[in-house]
C-alpha cells in the first residue's frame, strides 16, 4: 500500500512539474506579449487620455477637472475648425481620385509587362526617402521652377506621396488574377477591352479598395506636407496647432476623436465593399 | 531518329485539302516553347459531329494541341482550319469554338446565370437577311444584341440540359465540383459552338461523379450533334466516350482509330502499353503465321513479315487462358493470383530461359507455385513491326578509336581519322544506364519504359534530343536523369561514303 501511495505522490509531482513546464513553454502567443505591452502603453492608454481630455474641462483658477461637453461646443462653434474639416475631406477625395486615375493605369501596364516587377520597384523608390525630406525637396523644385505654392502644389505633393500606396495593392490584385479567366472570356467571344471591363476590373476591385483606404485616410490626417507646399491648413495641421498650446488640449482631443471616427467609418465602409470580393477571390 | 509513323497515322497524313466533312483540320502543326518542341508536325482531321479524344501521358502535347485549336497558343508552324476557314492567325474570341477548362475558370464575381450568359450577352446577332455568319456579324451594320428575355430563356434551357434548374442566383463559389463542371459546360454550350473543346474536364471529380458525367457528356454529344474534342490522359475514359481516339506521345501522333481498333490492334508497343494492360514480348517471325515468342513457336494470323524478323508481340491479359498443360502453348509457374471481382489476375513466370512474366485475366483460380498451361488463340496474338531494332546515328570521329556520340567521346574500335563521317550502331542491351548522370559519358532523361516480360525497355533522350533505346533489368522512372555508357567493343562504327548519303537518309 505504501509503495502505491508513494508512487501516487511521485506521479502527482511529475504532473505538477509537467504543468509548470507547460506554463513556461514558449507558445506562439508568447511572441505577441511584447507587442501587447507596447500597444497598451502607446495606443490604449493614449486613447483613454484622449477621451478623458475631450470630456473634461480644467478650471482656470482652481485647476480642478470636471466632466463636460464644453470642448465639443467650442469645436462646433468655431467655424474655422469645421471648415478645415470639410476642406480636409475635399483634399482627401481629390487626392484619392487623382491617385486612382494615375495609379490604376500604371498598375495595369506594370502587370502586363514582363519587366513590370522591376519598374514597380522604381515606383516604390521614393518611399524609401523620408517624407519630410521628400516634401522639402519638392518645395525646392517648385521654387526653382518659379511655381507659386498653393492648392495645386499641395495636391501634387499629396499625390506624389501617396501614389505608391495606390499602385501597389492594385498591381498585386491584378497580377493575382488567374489567366484562365481572361482565356475563358476570350473563348466566350469577348474582345480584350470587354474582358478588361467585365472580368479583370471587377476582380481587381479588392486591390482598388485597399488602395483607396491607404490613400484617403492618411491624406485627411496629413500635416506638414500641406503647410510646406502651400500653406494650406488641413485638419491634421489644425490638431497639431491645438496641442501646441496647453489650454486647447481638450479641443484638440475632440478633433482627434472626430478624425478617428472618420477613419473608422471609412475603413468599415471599405471593408464592407471589399468583403464579398475578398471571399470570392480566395476561391 | 524518331520512330517511324505507322500505317494508321499515314492515312491521316494523306489528307491534303480541307474538305467539307472535316470541321477541324490541322496541317503540319508544330509548337515549341523556348525552343523545346511540344507538338511536332501534327496533321489531323476531325469530322463534323465526331467525338474525338486526344489521349496521351502528361507532356505529350495534347493540351497544347487543344489550346492551338482554341486559339490560346499560336502554332510555330503549320495551319489550322475550322470549318474550312484558315483560323491560324485568328484571335480566340473570333473562333466558332468554345472551351470547357480544366479548372472550370468560372468567373468568381458572377453568379451561375451571369456566368452562363457571359458569351451570349456579348454576341451580336444579325437582323438583316444578307448577314449569315454570326461570329463575324459584328462587321455588318444590321446586328443587334440578344434581348434580356432571350438571354434568360437560353440560360434557362441550357441549365435544364445540365440539370441545374434553380441555381441561377447561386454564387459559383458555393457550388460543388460536379456542379461547377456543369456550369462550365453550360457556359460553353449556350453559345452553340460548332466545336466544343474539353480540356481534361473530369480530372478534378471523384470516380463516381466522373462516371456519371462521362455518360452525361456522351448523351449531350448525341443530342447536340456538334463536334467534341476531348483531352484526357485517362485511357478508360477515352475508350468509353470517343468515336475516335488520337493517341499522342512526345508531340507526335502514335495512332488514330476507333476505341475498338486502338485496343485490339495497337499500332505499336507504346500504344499497347498505354491503352489497357498488355503483355509485350519481343518475338521472331519464323515463317508466315508462325511466331517464336518466349522460346515457343506459336500460331498467329499475321503474315508478310521477313523471315526471322524481330517483332513486338502483344497479348492482352484477358486473352491469356489458363488451361491444362497438355493443351497449352506455354507452361508457366504461378507467382501471384488475386481475385479482381469478375476475374482472377494471375501473374505467372513462363518456363523458358528468360523466365518471362505473363499476366492473365481468367476465371480460374491458381495457387502460387502451381504449374499451369497458358493458351492464346492465334487471333489474339498481335504482331507488330518493331519501331526500331537498333540504335543508329550518324556522327563523326573525334580521333582514331574515338567517336563523338551526342557530344560525348566514346572509345571504339575504328581506325578512322578525325572528322570522318560514320554511322554508329549499338544494340539495345549494350547501352548501359547509370543512376548518377555524372557517371555516364553523356547524360539523358528517361522518356518512358515498357516492360517486356523479363526486362524493361526504356527510351533515354539526350540533351540534344537523340533517343537511345536501352534494355535494362531496372525500371527507370520517367523524367529520371541518367548517364549513358557504352562498352568499347559494342559500338559498331562504319565509315560512310559521301555518295551513299541518300540511302542512309532513307534508312533513318
Amino acid at each position: 500500500m505504501k509503495k502505491i501511495a508513494s508512487g501516487n505522490i511521485l506521479a502527482a509531482n511529475i504532473k505538477k512539474a509537467g504543468l509548470s513546464i507547460k506554463n513556461f513553454r514558449l507558445t506562439r502567443s508568447a511572441f505577441a506579449f511584447p507587442y501587447v505591452v507596447f500597444m497598451l502603453v502607446f495606443i490604449i492608454v493614449p486613447l483613454f487620455l484622449l477621451l478623458s481630455n475631450a470630456f473634461t474641462v480644467t478650471d482656470a483658477v482652481s485647476g480642478d477637472k470636471s466632466f463636460s461637453f464644453d470642448n465639443f461646443k467650442s469645436f462646433a462653434n468655431d467655424g474655422s475648425s469645421v471648415k478645415t474639416l470639410s476642406l480636409s475631406l475635399i483634399y482627401g477625395v481629390v487626392t484619392t481620385g487623382l491617385c486612382i486615375i494615375i495609379g490604376y493605369p500604371a498598375a495595369f501596364v506594370l502587370s502586363k509587362l514582363s519587366s513590370g516587377k522591376l519598374l514597380l520597384i522604381l515606383f516604390l523608390v521614393p518611399m524609401w526617402i523620408n517624407f519630410l525630406i521628400r516634401t522639402l525637396a519638392t518645395r525646392a523644385m517648385f521654387t526653382l521652377l518659379n511655381v507659386e505654392l498653393g492648392t495645386g502644389t499641395v495636391i501634387f505633393g499629396l499625390v506624389y506621396n501617396y501614389l505608391p500606396f495606390m499602385i501597389l495593392p492594385i498591381h498585386t490584385s491584378l497580377t493575382s488574377i488567374d489567366k484562365a479567366y481572361g482565356e475563358a472570356s476570350a473563348d466566350l467571344g469577348a474582345s480584350s477591352i470587354q474582358t478588361f471591363i467585365k472580368v479583370n476590373f471587377p476582380l481587381s476591385i479588392p486591390g482598388l479598395v485597399s488602395g483607396i483606404t491607404m490613400v484617403f485616410i492618411p491624406t485627411i490626417t496629413t500635416f506638414a506636407v500641406t503647410e510646406l507646399l502651400g500653406g494650406v491648413w488641413l485638419f491634421g495641421d489644425s490638431i497639431y496647432s491645438k496641442f501646441k498650446s496647453v489650454n486647447l488640449y481638450g479641443v484638440g482631443s475632440v478633433m482627434s476623436l472626430i478624425m478617428l471616427v472618420f477613419v473608422l467609418v471609412s475603413d468599415m465602409a471599405m471593408r464592407k465593399v471589399n468583403k464579398g470580393e475578398v471571399a470570392r477571390n480566395v476561391i | 531518329m524518331s520512330e517511324p509513323l505507322l500505317s494508321s497515322s499515314l492515312e491521316v497524313k494523306s489528307v491534303s485539302k480541307p474538305s467539307n466533312s472535316n470541321i477541324i483540320e490541322l496541317k503540319g502543326v508544330s509548337k515549341s516553347f523556348d525552343g523545346k518542341p511540344v507538338v511536332k508536325d501534327l496533321t489531323l482531321s476531325i469530322k463534323k459531329g465526331e467525338f474525338v479524344t486526344l489521349l496521351g501521358p502528361s507532356g505529350c502535347g495534347k493540351t497544347t494541341t487543344l489550346r492551338m485549336i482554341a486559339g490560346f497558343e499560336k502554332p510555330s508552324n503549320g495551319t489550322i482550319y475550322i470549318g474550312g476557314q484558315d483560323v491560324t492567325a485568328l484571335q480566340p474570341n473570333k473562333r466558332p469554338v468554345n472551351t470547357v477548362f480544366q479548372q472550370y475558370a468560372l468567373f468568381p464575381h458572377l453568379n451561375v446565370a451571369k456566368n452562363i450568359a457571359y458569351g451570349i450577352s456579348l454576341k451580336k446577332i444579325p437582323t438583316g437577311e444578307t448577314v449569315k455568319d454570326k461570329k463575324t456579324g459584328e462587321e455588318y451594320p444590321k446586328t443587334r444584341k440578344y434581348t434580356i428575355q432571350e438571354v434568360s430563356d437560353k440560360v434557362q434551357a441550357v441549365l435544364e440540359m445540365v440539370d441545374l434548374e434553380g441555381y441561377e442566383k447561386r454564387s459559383v463559389n458555393t457550388l460543388s465540383g460536379g456542379q461547377k463542371q456543369r456550369v462550365a459546360i453550360a457556359r460553353a454550350l449556350v453559345n452553340e459552338p460548332k466545336v466544343l473543346l474539353l480540356d481534361e474536364p473530369l480530372g478534378a471529380l471523384d470516380l463516381k461523379m466522373r462516371k456519371d458525367m462521362q455518360i452525361e457528356l456522351m448523351d449531350m454529344h448525341k443530342k447536340l450533334g456538334i463536334t467534341f474534342v476531348y483531352v484526357t490522359h485517362d485511357q478508360e475514359e477515352a475508350l468509353t466516350m470517343s468515336d475516335t481516339i488520337v493517341v499522342m506521345r512526345d508531340g507526335e501522333v502514335q495512332q488514330i482509330g476507333t476505341p475498338q481498333k486502338i485496343y485490339d490492334e495497337p499500332a505499336n508497343a507504346f500504344v499497347a502499353d498505354f491503352i489497357g494492360e498488355s503483355n509485350i514480348f519481343v518475338g521472331v517471325m519464323r515463317a508466315d503465321y508462325k511466331c517464336e515468342v518466349c522460346d515457343a513457336v506459336i500460331t498467329c494470323v499475321d503474315s508478310g513479315f521477313k523471315k526471322d524478323e524481330s517483332v513486338d508481340v502483344i497479348i492482352r491479359p484477358e486473352d491469356v487462358q489458363i488451361v491444362p498443360p497438355e493443351k497449352a502453348v506455354f507452361t508457366a509457374t504461378v507467382k501471384a493470383c488475386v481475385f479482381k471481382g469478375d476475374h482472377f489476375q494471375t501473374i505467372a513466370e513462363i518456363d523458358n530461359e528468360d523466365k518471362d512474366e505473363i499476366l492473365s485475366h481468367d476465371n480460374t483460380e491458381c495457387k502460387v507455385g502451381e504449374k499451369i498451361g497458358l493458351y492464346v488463340k492465334p487471333f489474339d496474338i498481335h504482331i507488330m513491326h518493331r519501331g526500331r531494332i537498333i540504335n543508329e546515328l550518324i556522327t563523326t570521329m573525334e580521333d582514331e578509336n574515338l567517336v563523338n556520340i551526342c557530344g560525348g567521346k566514346f572509345e571504339c574500335n575504328a581506325p578512322f581519322p578525325y572528322g570522318t563521317k560514320v554511322k554508329v550502331t549499338i544494340d539495345f542491351d549494350d547501352i548501359d544506364l547509370t543512376d548518377d548522370e555524372n557517371d555516364g559519358t553523356i547524360s539523358a532523361t528517361i522518356q518512358n519504359t515498357i516492360y517486356l516480360g523479363s526486362y524493361w525497355r526504356c527510351v533515354a533522350r539526350t540533351d540534344d534530343f537523340v533517343d537511345f533505346f536501352s534494355d535494362t533489368e531496372y525500371d527507370w522512372l520517367k523524367g529520371d536523369r541518367v548517364g549513358i555508357n557504352i562498352p568499347k567493343d559494342k559500338i559498331l562504327v562504319e565509315k560512310i561514303d559521301e555518295t551513299a548519303d541518300e540511302t542512309l537518309l532513307d534508312l533513318e
